[in-house]
Parts: structure tokens; sequence; C-alpha cells
């Protein structure tokens, strides 16, 4: 793996390389070097299976953060190449003439985190959300409890009645002398 | 399906040389030309693996296109998951996938205990393994009823699934539920085996054994089985990588995939067993990898339960759960479920809460992409075949 | 769907018995459902009886609790001895058992299952996640009280519940029909107004008619 890393080097500048397992590596890159990278790894280093692309939101530099996850058969290592790209204008380099899948991973990051892949196919096509007029849910700033509690009735009761204090006045009456209700083994 | 049909029954006199019309290869679909029919296979039908829907445009009975829609289980889990600390999280995690929910358990805890550096003792992970493969066990039992059954078949999935009751009975025994078992936690297991666990579990491998030679003579001889999946859904060497197909449903088309043999993880490198593998890619390959998956399984069962330690400590020592900070990584961790390579991606920035949460469902590609390309050209009545075929979880797409 | 496409599709939908004939109109309903009154006692009684003896339950999966109706239908807890059967069709079944969570997308499908089926109806639901959320109290897409949307009989409790714990469930559903209580039928057709308000209020992707005969 180190050859593979260093004949890298030779083409792009690697920015950071994390050697998280024996099997797992992560290396960051510049956004713009992407399909460079991917197309050079799936084709002469013979990293031809895609497991995922993912993005993570860090809110805090405004940044997002794709990592695709890549995989190698002959010498079974795993390799995941961070990209970051600017949180207000998220848009990357679409990848599905590389692999066929690809595009129901870049339809979903458009509907979840509102990351646009021009020219993907069927990317505006709902995934799993059906009639939805909030922003894209997995970014931080969605707050999924106040949602929840402004569109869904709740059941009153939820954070007053205490199971503990239920269990000890109605069903354990009879044993006024354990302060706890539970098993002597635990 | 191109030649004039010349039955006496037909009054149509129509040209089906030309239907459907094909442009670089693919059929042109004029939906307002009278010729198509647009049938939806939907979330309520017993055609589906789960609750999911395929959108079909038929023509006569043959499929010109296939979609497929999910979202109809889908709870938001990644964004729930931020919400709760590293110790809450593995209570609502195995609910991820409904038919086989130990893999996400284990992918958890492994994880959670990468990012924080706890190795855990080895009672620990021979239990973990042999709880790992008792739930494939029971999964690919369940699996065996639904293909049967989906070819009209139904006494096999009466048969199975009565014998995977009894291995729910062994859970109950080891961990407290029949399917929810919440066992593997960070820092080890929750509780040690019961007395007379072991002799209990090799009686029913027995049992077990028994049923699945009865079912090989009933169903793997049976020549309406044969005839009905020779020729489904045929996966060419060439289309594994670049659909990202996993699983027996790469292994039946040649290619030696196994995460257990490929990135060992807990104790399979001191187990004994080699890779299944099959030629031809159709649906009949896979049924038969998958068929010696099962005496594969119960072979690494009967070897777990003689390597088994009798005595030894079951959990790490972990700080106090409940203001447990993380440090700052990234981690992606992998396991062998009976669909595939089912792998969870955690990143922590150094807080109570995990900052990303990522389960990588198995069949993620096989239901949507795979699918869609395999039922062209194909009859209706295969939908239902080819999907069990390529074995697909709805719950662990749509998360 | 498109969002945009939306108010386009409210525009021209319409009745399915909009155009026709006096005679031809009759075939599809368009009139709200209306309470169906009891029949003498003796007769209702009977009548009870028989529809408690043959509860057909709608083949659905609608989450997780399906997983655990599989194995009812086998030789150990064998449903079939209670005259319990699947079938695969809304207009053959009586009983609706809903396992579990229901997401945004399954609601709808749920309503339109359960109004096509033909009363008297009844609903089970299982799980604690009917009843007030569950543990996904806090989800963007999943309702915490089915009973504001279709009227619910007999919840059960457990995650999953056992098999065993589904049949107490019937038996209980069984005793309630033979009193004459279960009513679900009459209470959709009397608070119609209600229940379609929170549905709208939940399913903002709303292209079909109000009743789905």
């Amino acid at each position: 793996m180190e050859h593979i890393i260093n004949r890298l080097k030779q083409k792009i500048e690697i920015e950071s390389i994390i050697n998280q397992r024996a099997d797992l590596y992560f290396i960051t890159i510049k956004e713009e070097h992407l399909e460079l990278v991917l197309s050079y790894l799936k084709q002469q280093e013979n990293f031809t299976h895609l497991a995922f692309l993912q993005a993570v939101d860090f809110i805090e530099d405004n940044k997002f953060q794709l990592t695709y996850m890549l995989y190698n058969y002959d010498i079974k290592v795993n390799l995941g190449i961070k990209v970051f790209i600017d949180r207000d204008k998220s848009e990357m380099v679409s990848i599905h003439k590389l692999w066929a899948h690809a595009w129901q991973y870049q339809r979903e990051l458009k509907e979840m985190f509102g990351i646009n892949f021009p020219g993907s196919p069927k990317v505006d096509e709902s995934f799993v959300l059906e009639g939805w007029e909030e922003i894209p849910p997995m970014k931080r700033e969605f707050d999924t409890l106040a949602y929840s509690e402004k569109t869904f009735y709740q059941r009153p009761g939820r954070t007053k009645n205490d199971p503990k204090k239920y269990m000890k006045e109605k069903l354990y009456k009879k044993f006024p002398q354990s302060t706890t209700v539970g098993r002597k083994d635990d | 399906m191109t030649k004039q049909s010349k039955s006496k029954y037909n009054n149509f006199k129509v040209d089906r040389s030309k239907f459907p019309e094909m442009e670089n290869g693919k059929p042109v679909i004029d939906l307002d030309s009278h010729k198509y029919t647009k049938l939806w296979q939907g979330p309520q039908h017993p055609g589906v693996t789960g609750n999911m829907a395929i959108e079909l445009t038929i023509n006569g009975d043959e499929i010109v296109q296939a979609k497929t829609h999910v979202g109809y289980l889908h709870r938001g889990f990644e964004k729930l998951l931020e919400r709760r600390k590293y110790i809450q999280g593995f209570t609502i995690v195995c609910r991820i996938c409904v038919p086989e929910p130990d893999t996400n358990e284990y992918l958890y805890s492994a994880a959670v205990e990468e990012l924080a550096g706890i190795e855990i003792p080895k009672k620990a992970k021979w239990i973990r393994t042999l709880n790992l493969e008792m739930s494939r066990l029971a999964s690919f039992l369940m699996w065996l009823g639904g293909q049967a059954g989906s070819l009209g078949m139904g006494v096999i999935g009466q048969w199975t699934v009565g014998m995977r009751d009894f291995w729910l009975d062994l859970f109950e025994e080891m961990t407290g539920g029949r399917i929810y078992h919440m066992y593997m936690i960070p820092g080890g297991v929750r509780k040690d085996l019961p007395e007379g666990f072991v002799e209990r579990a090799k009686e029913l491998i027995v049992e077990t054994r028994k049923l699945l030679f009865d079912i090989e003579k009933a169903l793997f001889n049976n020549a309406i089985f044969k005839s009905r999946l020779k020729g489904l859904g045929i996966i060419p060497p060439e289309m594994v990588d670049e659909y990202g197909i996993v699983g027996a449903n790469a292994r039946a088309s040649g290619k030696e995939y196994d995460v257990r043999m490929n990135n060992p993880y807990l104790k399979y490198p001191e187990l004994d067993m080699k890779m299944i593998t099959s030629t031809g890619g159709d649906a009949f390959a896979r049924a038969e990898v998958r068929y010696q998956e099962i005496h594969q399984t119960l072979d690494l069962i009967s070897q777990i339960l003689d390597k088994l330690p009798r005595e030894g400590e079951i959990q790490a020592k972990i700080p106090n759960v409940v203001n447990w900070k993380i440090p700052t990584g990234e981690t992606y961790v992998k396991a062998e479920s009976t669909r595939g390579e089912h792998g969870f991606y955690v990143v922590s920035d150094g807080t109570k809460y995990p900052r990303r949460v990522f389960n990588r469902g198995a069949s993620y590609t096989h239901a949507i992409s795979v699918f869609e390309k395999l039922a062209i050209n194909r009859s209706i009545s295969d939908t239902a075949a080819l999907l069990v075929s390529l074995q697909t979880c709805p719950p662990e797409i749509e998360r | 769907m498109n969002k945009k496409n939306i108010n386009n599709i409210e525009k021209e939908m319409k009745l399915a018995n909009e155009g026709l004939s006096e005679k031809e109109r009759t075939l599809f309903s368009d009139a709200r459902p209306t309470p169906v009154k009891p029949l003498n006692k003796y007769l209702e009684k009977f009548l009870n009886w028989a529809r408690a003896e043959s509860l057909w339950i709608l083949a659905f999966g609608t989450g997780c609790g399906a997983v655990e109706l599989r194995p009812l239908m086998t030789a150990r807890f064998d449903m079939f001895r209670y005259g319990i059967a699947p079938r695969p069709t809304p207009r053959q079944a009586s009983v609706f058992v809903i396992g579990g969570y229901a997401s945004i997308k399954t609601i709808k499908r749920i309503v339109r299952s359960y109004e096509q089926m033909q009363g008297p109806k009844f609903v089970i639901a299982l799980g604690s996640c009917t009843i007030n959320g569950g543990m996904y109290y806090d989800s963007y897409y999943t309702i915490n009280r089915i009973d504001h949307y279709i009227p619910v009989d007999i919840y059960v409790a457990g995650c999953m519940p056992r098999p065993e714990a589904l049949i107490a469930g019937f038996d209980k559903l069984k005793k309630q029909i033979k009193a004459g209580k279960c009513d679900g039928m009459n209470i959709y057709a009397e608070n119609f107004d209600w229940y379609k308000a929170n549905q709208k209020k939940v399913i903002k992707d709303w292209n079909m008619p109000d009743y789905n005969w």
C-alpha cells in the first residue's frame, strides 16, 4: 500500500494520510483532483469496488466533507478519500460514468444534504421523502425534535409519569421496605 | 416474443418483430401509444420482500422498464443517532435491519470500541462470533422459505420458519429477546451463556441438518424449481464491480468476495472454512451457494461450541458511560451479513454525541440499480422470484 | 412526485364517476361514509359471533411487527385454528394489523387500504410505536399516535410482541366483537372530517380523491 500512495503522491498533492488500521487508510485531497484520482485508482491500481459515498456536516468550519470509500480485492485494503467542499455553494462533480451505481448515492445526498451533482442521472427524484417541504433534513441546523413536536400529536404523560414510582405504588405495594424495585443481582 | 403469434385464438394482426422499439440498445417507451401498461407492484403486495414498491411498464406480459421505490420504512436513523449518546445508540441500532439485527449491533460496538481504543476480552469475542453465526442461520432459513414461497411452494416456508423458531428460543435463553437482542454493547457482551446451552445447541444442529436434507430432496431436485430459476437474472462477472454487487450474488458469478475471509474480524481466523463459489450467475446458482452456506454456518457453529472457553471475563472496563467522550476520529468497520458486505462509518468529534453514523446496507444497490437492469425482458410472474433471489432487505436501504 | 406538479394534479383531479350517465354513476361511490346501525338484537349477536370466529387479516407488513406474523402461520403457534387467515387484497380482509411504526409515506397507503376494506372492520396496533411514538418519538418522518389517523380497537404492547401476545390480542378482540363494542367503522364515519384534517396535515403529497373506495 505504501507504493501505491507514493505513486499517487507523484501525481497530485495529498494533504494528509491517516493509517487507521492495517487495512484502512484515509487520505485528504483537493476537490479539483478528485476525478483524476478516482479514475487513476480504478483503472491503474485496481480499486474497483466503490463501497459508499457519504457526507459529513461540519457546520462550524462551514464545510461539507465528502468521503469516497474504495476497496481493492487484490491487496484487500480499504481506502477512504476525503474531500472538503464549501457548505454554501454545495456542488460536486459527478462520477456516474465511472461506476454505474454512483447515481444512487448522489441522489440520496441531494435529498438529505442538499449537495448538487450536476449531470448525474435521476438526481432530482425523491429517494425516501415524499412531500417534504423543509430544508434537507440531515443538515445540522434542522432540529428534528422541534419538527416532530410541531407536526405530530403527542400522547400526554410521556414525560410526567415515572415508571419506578408507578410500579412502587401500584404493583409492589406489599414490599414497602425495598427502596428500589429491581432484581437482587442487578 | 418477437415472432408473430400463430395461435388460432389470436385475432390481432400484429407485427411483433417491432416490439419494443429500440434506440441505442435501449427501449423507447411512448406512453401515449397504447402499447404499454403501467403496473404498480406496490407496498401492499405479497410479491415484494418487505415494504417497498416496484413500478413496472409492461407490454403484454413482458417488462420493458422497472423502477424501485423505497422509503416506506424511513425513520431517519442517522439523525436520531446524532442525538443520542454513545451508550444510548446501541438500543436503537439493531432495528435497522429487521430479519437480522445482530450484525448492526456488532458493527456499532466495534466502531465505537475502535475509536475509543478498547480491547474486548477473549470470551466476549467467541460469544460474539457465535451470536453472529446464529443470526446468519436464522436469516438464511427465512430466506429459503421466501424463495420457495415466491414460486408457489409454500410448505418449505412452514418447515424452515418453524425450525427458525427453535433457534429464536436459543436466542431467548442467551440474550432475553427473540428478535431484538441488544446484547453486544461497546465493551463486550451483556451476560454470560446459561448452563447447558452448549448441549441444547448441539442437539438443535442435528435436527436442523435433518430438515435440510429433506429440503434438498423436495426443493433442489424439483424440476419446476430448476426450470423457473435457471436463466433468471444472470449476473456476468463484469457487472459485479460496476454495480457494487456483494455477497452471495457476487460469489455465484465466480468472484471471491467474503469479508470473513478477506478482512477477518473477531475469531474467524481461528475457524476452518473455505469460500463457496459457483459459476453461472443465475438465480439457481445463487440458491445453491446460499444452501451450501447454510451447511457451512452449521459447521462453524459446532466448531465455535467446541472451542468456546468455559471461563473468562465478558466485559472490558469502560469509563463512566454517561459522560463518555470519545476522541476525534473516523472509522469504517465491515462484517458479512447474509446479504453481503455490511458496513458502519462512524465519525466522532470529541464530544458526548457522535458527529455522523452511516450504515451501508448490503443490498443498497441490489434492490435499485441491479434489479432495474435485470428485470428487463422478463415476465411479470418472475419479479417476485428475482427480488427474493437478490435477497433485498428494504429497511437497511433507507434506514 | 415533483413539488411543482402537485397543484396541477389537484386541479385535474376528479371523482371517478364524473361525467357518467345517471345509471352508471352509481357504479362508483362518491358518497361520504355513513354510519351503519346494527340490526335487531339476536341477529346482530349471531352476526357478531360469525365475524369474531373468522377474522381475515390483510397481508401488509407495514413495519417491524411483520416479522412476528410469519411464525404465527407455522405449526407451532397456528393461527389458522382460530379462523385467522391472511388475504392479499383489502376487499376480502376484515382486520388490519399495523405492525409497529408508520412513516409518512406508509400512513398514506394505510389510509387507502383501510378505506378500501369493507365494514365491519377492525384494527390491531402492535408495539409501543403506535401508542406514543416509541423510540422514534423525535423522528421527523414517523407519526406518534396512530389513532388520530385511523380508529384503533386493540393495542398489543411489546417490541416486538411475541406470537403468544398477538394471539392474546386476537382473543381480546374476539371478546370485544361479541360484546358489540368494536365500532371502528362507525367512529370513522362520524368523525370523518376530523380524521381527514389530521391526515391532510401530515400527508403533504395528497394526490388522490378524498374517498378511496
